[in-house]
């Protein structure tokens, strides 16, 4: 029904909307309550919807906040039991190359030490014998025997003279003796203060493991409590790990496409520059297949070394087969390598054939000869070791790869997190939104109502006054105005009443008990 | 043992898919190669600039591809004829054996330019009629037929030449249309004659572009 036909009930068409006007308002009017529930319902029910949902998403925010805890403290506590492992056996090879051959050290020490000690006591100073003959020539000279005791004096001054030379020299020798004994222990000295020294050394050494090893087993009790500091540690490291990691790959990325440039276009010369399969170059996919080999021979190789910890089956293989592993990956890649170099060549060379047939066919064979320069052998030497180096060079590909691998899983959790809790938030506002919403639409269905309201708030306030009034009377006549309760039940004015919020649920988010 | 040989199996299943993938994908493809076909006019007075014409097919040459298929004829008197085709080649997809095609094929038009000599007739339906036939026998995904010309045909007596042209999925390139003295006098000749060739071409489905300035040859392939 058009807008003219509505206008045409009258022959007057302001009187035909004056008189619709009244229908509708009359309409809305009488169906006011029930449209205000229908809002009402309409709006509590999406904004407990949406509750539910945010406590839903909340929920899964939680258990995946736990799972990623999980997954942080188990990587964490890996990590660090290969740490404190390889810890160990640094210190185990430092004692058994520098404490295992300690029982000949002692023994060496213990020998020098004896022989210090001989000959300290060797050297001892003996004092020189106190001269008995002394009391002799007393008594001589008192014998009275006239010249005769002179003589006998004089023999023995001779004798006494000789003797003490004799004594002198005696002395001299065994001062030599001592000396030279003396001399000798100088370098038993050093040799013991060497090899105490190094002991020390080796013990110091040790003692600084083991305190970092005790660092180490700290840190690793608390990752095995789960205390909060270890998790945050964890977390930041591990998004430290993933940013360095991305960085090298990215750079490897670089590495493979300079690769990939270098062997692609030789690689037409052997699978054709003109087949396709799946809207890409057979030879594009071909150059591609060889780099993505090179990569994996790597990892392989990283792998068989127990660099890298990606696939635990090789690193649980027997020594013996994982050491045919290496050598298997390392001549695959070194194969790839001279082939890569190879093709670098042959690049070169298909290059300045082109160079030189588009110089021919640009202008004759004058440009065609200048084309070729006397020092390409640098760039074709330059391609043919990028060509051989760059295969080892993705080799190592393998570390950042396994850190990225790893801490990948927990940057996506952690970004999971943020977004669940983004979620979260946004569906609780919407469901408080709509809440008030409801309330706004109450509001605006009543606009176009204000005058029959104004008219039924004027009525229900005269009513009111009479109430009132009456109370008053009643209560002078009374004299019980200090009673409370009302003698006279009023209505009160509808229009003004507020609708009933929705009682809080205890225990949900935000609930109030 | 049982649960090895289901892994195997499923691998192997897995190898057939990707495999079969693969290959419906390279067949849902179509030829990606290019296919030209230059005619050369050579009659009466325009058989001086065959030089220019030189220039263009080296300049073609360098755009080829391999798998592309080149071939040079010229327009003489009655050019329906595989005898007018001076130089032709399907290009290796091996780099290196295109590079020698290539110079082969520019030894073999420079001997032409040498010895070219002007036909009294101009039969440019004939020509068009043989480069439909070559490019189409040829198979390539892209079509160019390329006419060095003033686009003035002029048949001798007795040669039909009103023959719808099937030019679906083909381009004709008018290249160095010179004007001739006539059209000095009343350009509206040259307008006409372009014209003309442009809804014959475009009749026959196909797509048509003049390009006088040599410059500009980058655009053409």
């Amino acid at each position: 029904m058009s807008i003219t036909k509505l206008l045409s009930i009258t022959p007057w068409p302001v009187v035909s909307a004056f008189l619709w006007a009244v229908l509708i308002i009359g309409a809305l009017y009488l169906a006011r309550r029930t449209a205000h529930h229908a809002i009402h319902d309409a709006m509590a029910t999406l904004s407990r919807g949406l509750r539910l949902a945010a406590q839903a998403v909340s929920n899964g925010q939680l258990r995946l906040a736990a799972r990623n805890r999980e997954v942080l403290l188990q990587s964490g506590r890996e990590a660090k039991e290969r740490v404190i492992e390889r810890e160990f056996t640094r210190v185990a090879e430092s004692v058994r190359k520098d404490l295992a051959n300690y029982p000949g050290l002692h023994r060496a020490l213990s020998e020098s030490i004896t022989r210090i000690d001989e000959d300290h006591r060797n050297a001892v100073e003996v004092p020189p014998a106190v001269p008995g003959w002394v009391d002799a020539v007393e008594a001589v000279s008192k014998i009275d025997t006239r010249n005769t005791g002179a003589e006998i004096m004089g023999q023995i001054h001779k004798a006494l003279v000789k003797s003490n030379e004799e004594a002198l020299d005696e002395y001299r020798k065994s001062s030599g003796e001592r000396h030279a004994l003396l001399r000798r222990m100088m370098p038993e000295w050093r040799l013991v203060q060497e090899t105490l020294g190094n002991v020390g050394k080796t013990v110091e050494s040790v003692l600084t493991r083991a305190v970092g090893i005790d660092r180490h087993m700290q840190q690793y009790e608390d990752i095995v409590k789960g205390e909060d500091r270890a998790v945050s540690v964890l977390s930041s490291s591990s998004l430290v790990h993933f940013f360095v990691s991305a960085l090298v790959l990215i750079v490897a990325a670089g590495g493979s496409a300079v690769n990939f440039t270098l062997i692609a276009r030789p690689m037409a010369e052997m699978v054709g520059g003109t087949n396709f399969i799946g809207g890409f170059r057979t030879a594009d996919i071909a150059a591609l297949v060889i780099i993505m080999v090179e990569i994996s021979m790597g990892l392989f190789l990283m792998e068989s070394m127990r660099i890298t910890r990606l696939f635990p089956v090789i690193g649980a293989l027997p020594d013996k087969l994982r050491v045919r592993m290496i050598w298997v990956s390392f001549s695959i890649l070194l194969l790839m390598a001279s082939v890569e170099a190879g093709l670098a060549y042959m690049r070169e060379i298909l290059l300045q054939d082109e160079l030189a047939t588009n110089a021919l066919l640009r202008g004759g064979e004058d440009s065609a000869a200048a084309a070729v320069s006397g020092h390409l052998w640098i760039t074709t030497a330059a391609q043919m070791g990028m060509g051989f180096i760059l295969p080892f060079a993705l080799t190592f590909v393998a570390i950042p790869l396994e850190t990225f691998v790893h801490s990948l899983r927990t940057v996506v959790g952690l970004f999971g997190i943020g977004i669940l809790r983004s979620v979260a938030l946004v569906l609780r506002v919407t469901s408080g939104g709509a809440r008030h919403l409801g309330a706004l639409f109450q509001r605006l269905y009543d606009l176009p109502l204000f005058l029959p309201l104004w008219v039924e708030n004027r009525l229900a306030a005269a009513r009111a006054a009479d109430h009132a009034e009456l109370e008053a009377d009643l209560r002078a006549q009374m004299e019980v105005a200090d009673v409370k309760a009302p003698y006279v039940e009023t209505e009160a004015p509808e229009s003004h009443a507020e609708p009933e919020r929705e009682p809080r649920r205890a225990g949900g988010r935000g609930g109030r008990s | 043992m049982n649960a090895g040989r289901k892994t195997m199996k499923r691998a192997l299943v897995g190898a057939l898919g990707m495999a079969t993938l693969l290959l419906t994908g390279c067949g849902a493809e179509g030829p990606r190669s290019t296919g030209v076909y230059l005619l050369v006019d050579t009659s009466g007075t325009y058989n001086v600039e065959v030089r220019k014409a030189e220039q263009i097919i080296r300049f073609v040459l360098g755009k080829m591809q391999p798998s592309d298929s080149f071939a040079v004829a010229r327009i003489d008197t009655a050019s329906f004829t595989e005898r007018n085709i001076i130089a032709k080649a399907t290009f290796d997809d091996r780099p290196s054996t295109v590079n020698q095609q290539k110079r082969s094929f520019a030894g073999r038009v420079d001997q032409f330019v040498e010895s070219s000599y002007a036909s009294p007739y101009t039969d440019i339906t004939g020509g068009m009629l043989q480069a439909i036939e070559f490019l189409n026998e040829k198979g390539s995904g892209r079509k160019e037929i390329l006419i060095f010309s003033d686009m003035k045909e002029d048949l001798a007596q007795g040669y039909v030449r009103n023959i719808p042209l099937d030019l679906k999925g083909f381009e004709v390139v008018a290249l160095n249309v010179t004007k001739l003295r006539s059209d000095n006098v009343d350009p509206r000749e040259y307008l006409n004659r372009l014209d003309a060739w442009r809804s014959r071409v475009e009749r026959g489905g196909g797509r048509f572009r003049v390009i006088n300035d040599l410059e500009q040859l980058d655009s053409l392939l």
